[in-house]
């Protein structure tokens, strides 16, 4: 093979024609992705099967953190060929060979776990069905299997959690999901009408309407060649920064909720409240959804409501920092979240786990750094870095960054205030780049989200593809419970509040 | 101890007094209203926008049952079309939530419709069972919100329980995902008679969005009685609770 062997893209920039991305075969594809993962800076933020002209290719986005590059390449698959699983060498990849094998019938030899993602309604072989999931189970005397789910006692979305468990400690938990399928990738290009795109993408995950919506609105925006000005970028910056303290403080309270804590309960609900109130005053919408277009604003923020979000901080501040010191001082707390499903530094890089659930264990992916965007182009973001892994540190993790939230926002509307100007109207009539493929990346408070698209001759979009964080982190959940008592398992869960919509599609 | 007090004093009280007639934001997207003298030209040009085929292109009517709230109609019709902050938008008829123009009258349930057993037996206590099939999170998340400190829903005794054996209906959320049909069909099974079912949000009132996609399978909704239906994207809890007590005919 000659000449490049990827072509690098940059997060929220322009994008690349179709014919730039290196075409490999399997031999240097499976080497490009191996010798990249070997980097501890690296990791694969995306590889999907997508049909380009009635071709089947693989695409695979390696994220360089350390110059903020993503390394993108492809490899187009022979009819009916197997090919060689890279997952047992680099376990991160599990889940995208999973997902390939199950919506296009590829054969992964070696694979060790190729079981279903989500039983999308396209999917290669309709004789799978969710009924029948093959379940890991052992066959002992001394050992138990609990099943949970699909629909789970709390107001929450559905997934099936099965346990196997010696007495009450698991031993193994196997998380199968697909239940909240919608058909959504699918959507994006059926619809070919932007407005309909932009309420589409609101849906992937409603609690992170915002980060989706911007991930959207970016990967348009890089293929229609649209530049927004710098105060929306501010804007976009802070509706982010807004959604992810609402969804810490909240996951704060449901997390006290679990331990019986009722004063970090019902004060941190309160607080929510009062952060999704601030967002509805803004967009009239609690969860933000409407405040993100492609190309513009319909809610361009006022001065008014910069003075409110101004007066939130500060009452937040001082409120969630008095409840959350009671929270971490009280022993009832601490003996419930202290050593509590540890997720180590080496399982966190082995699986590719991102978000905070890789911050928790000492992995310091945060998007908003490491391919920033928007205004955090300009504004860099140190970010929150724990080392325990465990329930405690993931609460703690919360508990910072929702404070480093607070401080970004303040931040924000200062340097806002001096570059306010009129924001233009939504773009809905663009016209997109054919021939293109182009990329989009946004730390959401789940972690990193990715969009992409490929467009035909005519600009049409043919492909559509989204990834929540979720993808990555739901084995980390599966690995955090082992070796722990039953009883934990909300808790733990709690603590990663993963989204099942978003990982279902 | 000492410190919990203090934060709780600080707390204060958070519960809305009186959910009736709490003032959510002029921006809140509720009850629309459309002028009565909307020419047709206008009426086209709304429908055309709408993403959710929620505007009628002959009558100009507005299907709150379809509509995802994003107000892109009202800001290409100023003056026509206008969202109001009227957050009592639920109904216990399908057709009700069909706003025309000209028609400005808040929205009331047809107390006609309203099953005799469903006062008589849930007025003073209703206990829900949540079913998510394939809704976003959103939805779910104000539910959930509906029995915190703010909304307290617990105050008429409505709340969630963990099992459909508990409970004397079920809420569901989302457009009906084919791969969660059996489990919705299952609980509702579970559920012990004489029960009813809430449609919380647009999507699973209608399928919103997501109307057409082939991975839905919307049959349980359209086999079986609804008995109240909550608009939104989300539903808020201030729409979800009100359309709960007014179903109870708790003053």
């Amino acid at each position: 093979m000659n000449g490049k062997t990827y072509t690098a893209l940059k997060n929220n920039s322009s994008p690349a024609g179709l014919k730039e991305i290196p075409m490999l075969d399997y031999e240097t594809f499976s080497e490009r992705i191996t010798g990249s993962l070997k980097d501890e800076a690296r990791h694969c933020t995306a590889y999907y099967g997508a049909m380009i002209s009635g071709k089947l290719t693989l695409i695979c986005c390696i994220a360089d953190d350390r110059n903020s590059t993503i390394e993108v390449f492809a490899y187009e698959v022979a009819e009916g060929a197997g090919l060689r699983s890279l997952t047992p060498g680099f376990p991160q990849l599990h889940i995208f060979e999973r997902e390939i094998h199950e919506n296009f019938g590829v054969k992964f030899e070696g694979h060790p776990w190729l079981k279903s993602v989500r039983y999308p309604h396209n999917r290669a072989d309709n004789r799978q069905i969710m009924d029948n999931y093959p379940f890991y189970s052992i066959d002992s005397e001394e050992l138990h299997e609990v099943g949970v789910g699909p629909v789970h006692a709390g107001v929450i979305e559905p997934g099936h959690f099965r346990f196997i468990c010696n007495g009450e400690k698991v031993l193994h938990l196997e998380i199968h999901l697909g239940y909240q399928h919608r058909g959504i990738e699918d959507l994006f290009i059926s619809k070919n009408n932007a407005l309909q795109r932009c309420i589409l993408s609101e849906s992937i995950a409603g609690d992170t309407a915002v980060g989706h919506a911007l991930a959207h609105s970016q990967l348009i925006e890089s293929l229609a060649g649209i530049e927004v000005c710098e105060a929306l970028q501010i804007e976009r910056c802070i509706a982010l920064e807004l959604e992810r303290l609402a969804i810490h403080i909240g996951d704060t309270a449901a997390l006290c909720g679990d331990v019986a804590y009722q004063p970090g309960q019902v004060v941190c609900e309160a607080l929510r409240t009062k952060v999704i109130n601030t967002t509805q005053l803004w967009c009239g919408n609690r969860f933000g959804k409407g405040l993100v277009r492609p190309g513009g604003s319909n809610y361009q923020l006022s001065r008014a409501v910069a003075e409110e979000i101004l007066k939130l901080t500060d009452d937040i501040e001082k409120r969630f920092g008095e409840i959350t010191n009671s929270i971490y001082s009280s022993p009832s707390v601490l003996g419930r979240f202290d050593e509590i499903g540890t997720v180590t530094h080496s399982q966190g890089l082995t699986i590719g786990t991102v978000g905070p659930s890789a911050r928790m264990c000492g992995i310091p992916r945060d998007i908003r750094k490491t391919h920033p965007f928007q205004y955090f182009r300009n504004y860099p973001v140190e970010p929150v870095v724990l080392e325990a892994g465990d329930v405690l540190a993931r609460g703690m993790l919360r508990n910072l960054e929702a404070k480093e939230s607070m401080r970004i926002i303040r931040e924000l509307i200062a340097i806002w205030s001096d570059k306010e100007q009129p924001v233009t109207k939504p773009v809905y009539d663009y016209r997109l780049k054919p021939d293109s493929f182009s990329l989009s990346l946004v730390e959401g408070w789940r972690g990193e989200i990715f969009h992409s698209a490929i467009t035909d001759s005519l600009g049409k979009i043919v492909h559509y593809k989204i990834k929540d964080p979720s993808m990555h982190n739901w084995m980390a959940l599966a690995l955090a419970v082992r070796n722990q008592e039953i009883s934990d398992f909300p808790v733990c869960n709690k603590s990663f509040s993963l989204s099942y919509c978003g990982y279902d599609l | 101890m000492l410190k919990e007090i203090k934060s709780l004093a600080h707390h204060g009280k958070q519960f809305v007094p009186d959910l009736r007639t709490q003032s959510v934001s002029p921006l809140f997207r509720g009850r629309p209203s459309i002028a009565g003298d909307i020419i047709a030209h206008d009426i086209k040009a709304a429908a055309a926008i709408c993403p959710s085929g929620a505007i009628d292109s002959n009558t100009g009517s507005i299907d709150l049952g379809r509509c995802v709230f994003c107000r892109e109609c009202e800001f290409l019709n100023p003056g026509k079309i206008k969202f109001t902050n009227d957050y009592r938008i639920a109904s216990n008829t399908r057709n009700a939530l069909i706003i025309k123009p000209g028609d400005n009258n808040p929205l009331r349930l047809d107390k006609t419709a309203i099953r005799k057993e469903v006062r008589r037996l849930f007025k003073g206590s209703l206990k829900l069972r949540q079913v998510s099939a394939a809704g976003d999170n959103s939805c779910e998340m104000e539910l959930g919100a509906s029995g915190n400190v703010n909304f307290d829903m617990g105050r008429y005794g409505i709340e969630f329980v963990a099992s459909p054996r508990h409970a004397d209906g079920i809420v569901i959320t989302g457009p009906v995902s084919e791969n969660m049909a059996r489990a919705l069909e299952l609980t509702w099974e579970a559920v012990p008679e004489p029960k009813i079912i809430i449609l919380a949000g647009t999507d699973a009132i209608s399928g919103g969005i997501f109307g057409e996609s082939p991975a839905l399978d919307r049959r349980f909704i359209a086999t079986h009685h609804i008995d109240l239906y909550v608009p939104g994207n989300p539903a808020h809890p201030l729409t979800f609770i009100n359309g709960v007590i007014d179903m109870l005919g708790i003053k």
